[in-house]
């Protein structure tokens, strides 16, 4: 009886194997994401891809019936260009992937940017801010933002506003000139003086000789860019040590001065600096109150979504949207089509859509203030500048040697 | 005129106040690499963890900053004692090499450990109001916070000078290193002495995460990203010289204060050029020439 029982268990096991775990007209569509989930720079990674997940757990009804999304991961472990170009080849070669995304490094993106379009894939870029990285293939879509969106607004955002004599320090890689060539641009064509401008070392452990030499130079903004984390964290401690807001010097940067996760190992000397970003976790807008309450009810009360996080929602949410408007049989051009005359009116950071000239993303930019609000620090926004272009591709027209 | 004094002045103490903290930092690895001769990478590692805990106890318990620092030296204090019973004694007559790939990677262990129980971002420290104000100290204003850093690291290194040079403990220290066979014959506990001294060396590293914390954050990278520091003021110093080491952890301080500040964009560049070029003209660094 025993054993009657076991070989009509295994024989249906047996067969449920052999039919499938799904019913037969399921098809999976397989997209390819590509992060850096180990190493020093993880912590984006994570953010991008948890605001990935997030979108595809709050819409499992989203797909047409019977297509199922498989996300197939693949850790790039940092900014190193070889590994992602041959992470993404073997996705396309030996996984068949019919899309690529992630994109958190522009060194990454630009060596996977060949593959795609030998390939013909549709590539959805999460992050990576600089400007000329959709020039890099015909099948990048970026749904993120550019760093010229945000530096240069705010360099004209600062001299128009009563800050006419400006430093910048920025850190010393791509990034960091991209964005001090931006700011200067903004700033100086809106009538502004740059005092001083320096250059500093990634990882410097204390900032205080740069800044001591910038409130000597006594300007009224200091602009600065940094990627993020605790360098962040370095920058604003050395700013409030030497009582450079109390001497009149307003920090301004990007969003990448004041992240919204790292606010609170900022402490007070945060509050009243400005900066330009697409998303804040204090943005009040419906979709991004359920969006924040969400990541909230999914990854802990303490964390918060960030600017890379929204980048993954949106282009999981451009994904999702590409295959609902295919019937989940997709073709790579129609798929790049579509995409690149895709619009979300009602994302967390406000309403966007793809530009179908550049392939870029076209969104509000929003000013923010760091206050305190309930006891916590928040960027909280207090002007926009809707609809902003890529200032750098007007600036640098395709076929005018502005491609790098 | 005053303008010029006025910037000396402000450069030398903020350049005191940094070296200060590297000096915390690396007086407990100039304990285990320069007597003991474990050649100790993961030196950080117990900085951090000295971090973890007291941040920890700040905003999970509630615990004043100064209570919590203490904690924190404690905690990872005894889980020095732990390693050593368990690990690292193993490592004292394993060749250099050996040494230098298991600290790495225990270096590698402590950073996904650091990342899976806190997750990546720095960690928040609050100080107390005492400490978040802004001090005149006569010569001008300055941040409470960093004259507190020079306070504590002056008597740190007074009383460990005091402690190596004029106690029995530290008499026990040095001969065990020089002769373990002749101490152990005069009677001296060697294992014990090699327990105490590596505990006192994390203990001392995670006084310096501590009490750093809020100029370098507490986050998973920090063994990584300061280690470079530690081991130019140990290896300039020269191996065993204490004292030393707060010399030369004080001038590298003022020195790259003062080259980043006149010198921003080359600053990094010269000041490592300036350590390759001391360790060129001596590459024992400072230590006096007395020992074996």
């Amino acid at each position: 009886m025993g054993t009657m029982l076991v070989r009509l268990l295994v024989l249906s096991a047996l067969v449920s194997a052999a039919c499938g775990t799904a019913p037969a007209d399921t098809k999976t569509i397989k997209v390819g994401i590509i992060l850096t989930y180990s190493g020093p720079d993880a912590s984006i990674g994570e953010a991008i891809d948890r605001g990935a997940e997030l979108y595809r757990t709050l819409h499992p009804n989203d797909l047409p019936a019977g297509v199922e999304l498989q996300l197939v991961k693949r850790d790039e472990t940092g900014p190193t260009p070889d590994v992602a170009k041959r992470l993404a080849r073997e996705l396309i070669v030996r996984e068949g992937v019919q899309l690529l995304t992630g994109g958190q490094w522009t060194p990454n993106v630009s060596a996977i940017a060949p593959l795609a379009t030998e390939a013909g894939i549709p590539y959805v870029v999460m992050s990576s801010g600089t400007a000329s990285t959709t020039r890099l293939s015909p099948f990048i879509v970026r749904v993120a933002f550019t760093t010229w969106q945000h530096s240069y607004h705010l360099g004209k955002w600062t001299a128009s506003n009563g800050m006419t004599r400006a430093s910048t320090i920025v850190s010393d890689y791509a990034a960091g000139v991209d964005a001090e060539e931006a700011f200067v641009r903004g700033f100086t064509e809106a009538g502004g003086t740059i005092v001083s401008a320096i250059r500093a070392p990634l990882r410097t452990a204390d900032y205080v000789p740069f800044l001591e030499r910038i409130r000597r130079d006594k300007p009224q903004a200091l602009f600065n860019f940094n990627p993020g984390g605790p360098e962040a964290t370095r920058v604003i401690k050395a700013y409030g040590d030497l009582g450079l807001a109390e001497a009149g010097v307003r920090l301004v940067g990007p969003n990448a001065v004041v992240p919204d996760d790292e606010l609170k190992n900022m402490g007070d000397a945060a509050i009243g600096v400005i900066s330009a970003s697409h998303y804040s976790a204090a943005g009040d807008r419906p979709a991004n109150r359920t969006f924040v309450a969400e990541w909230k009810k999914a990854y802990g009360p303490d964390s918060l979504p960030n600017y890379f996080a929204v980048g993954g929602w949106d282009g999981m949410a451009a994904i999702f949207a590409a295959i609902r408007a295919q019937g989940g049989i997709i073709d790579p051009l129609r798929t790049r089509d579509f995409l690149t005359h895709w619009s979300n009116p009602d994302s967390p950071r406000g309403p966007m859509r793809i530009d179908p000239e550049t392939r870029d993303v076209i969104q509000n930019i929003y000013i923010r203030r760091v206050e305190k609000v309930d006891g916590e620090l928040r960027n909280v926004e207090f002007e926009t500048i809707p609809s902003v272009k890529d200032p750098w591709k007007e600036l640098h027209p395709e076929g005018t040697g502005g491609g790098r | 005129m005053w303008e010029l004094a006025d910037l000396l002045i402000s450069l030398v103490f903020y350049g005191t106040a940094y070296g200060m903290i590297l000096y915390l930092l690396a007086v407990g690895l100039s304990v285990t690499l320069g007597l003991m001769r474990v050649v100790n990478l993961a030196h950080g590692v117990f900085a951090m963890a000295g971090g973890y805990v007291t941040v920890t106890a700040m905003s999970r318990f509630g615990w004043p900053f100064l209570a919590a620092v203490l904690a924190g030296v404690v905690v990872v204090g005894l889980l020095g004692v732990a390693l050593e019973r368990t690990l690292y004694r193993r490592l004292y007559s394993a060749p250099i090499l050996e040494q230098v790939l298991f600290s790495i990677g225990l270096i590698f262990i402590a950073i996904a450990a650091a990342r899976y129980f806190f997750g990546p971002l720095a960690q928040p420290i609050d100080l107390p109001a005492w400490l978040s104000t802004r001090l005149d100290i006569g010569i001008g204003v300055f941040p409470a916070y960093r004259v507190f850093l020079i306070g504590v690291g002056g008597m740190v290194a007074l009383a460990i000078g005091m402690a190596i040079d004029g106690t029995r403990f530290g008499a026990s220290i040095r001969a065990a290193v020089d002769n373990r066979r002749m101490a152990e014959s005069v009677g001296i506990n060697v294992s014990r002495v090699f327990t105490l001294s590596f505990a006192l060396g994390t203990a001392l590293a995670a006084l310096g995460g501590s009490l750093g914390a809020d100029l370098l954050p507490i986050y998973p990278g920090y063994p990584n990203d300061y280690l470079v520091y530690l081991l130019i003021v140990v290896a300039v110093a020269g191996l065993g010289n204490i004292r030393g080491a707060l010399y030369v952890a004080l001038a590298f301080g003022i020195t790259d204060t003062t080259i980043r500040y006149f010198l921003p964009d080359v600053g990094r560049v010269l000041i490592l050029l300036l350590v390759m070029a001391v360790l060129f003209r001596h590459p024992h660094g400072f230590a006096p020439k007395t020992q074996a």
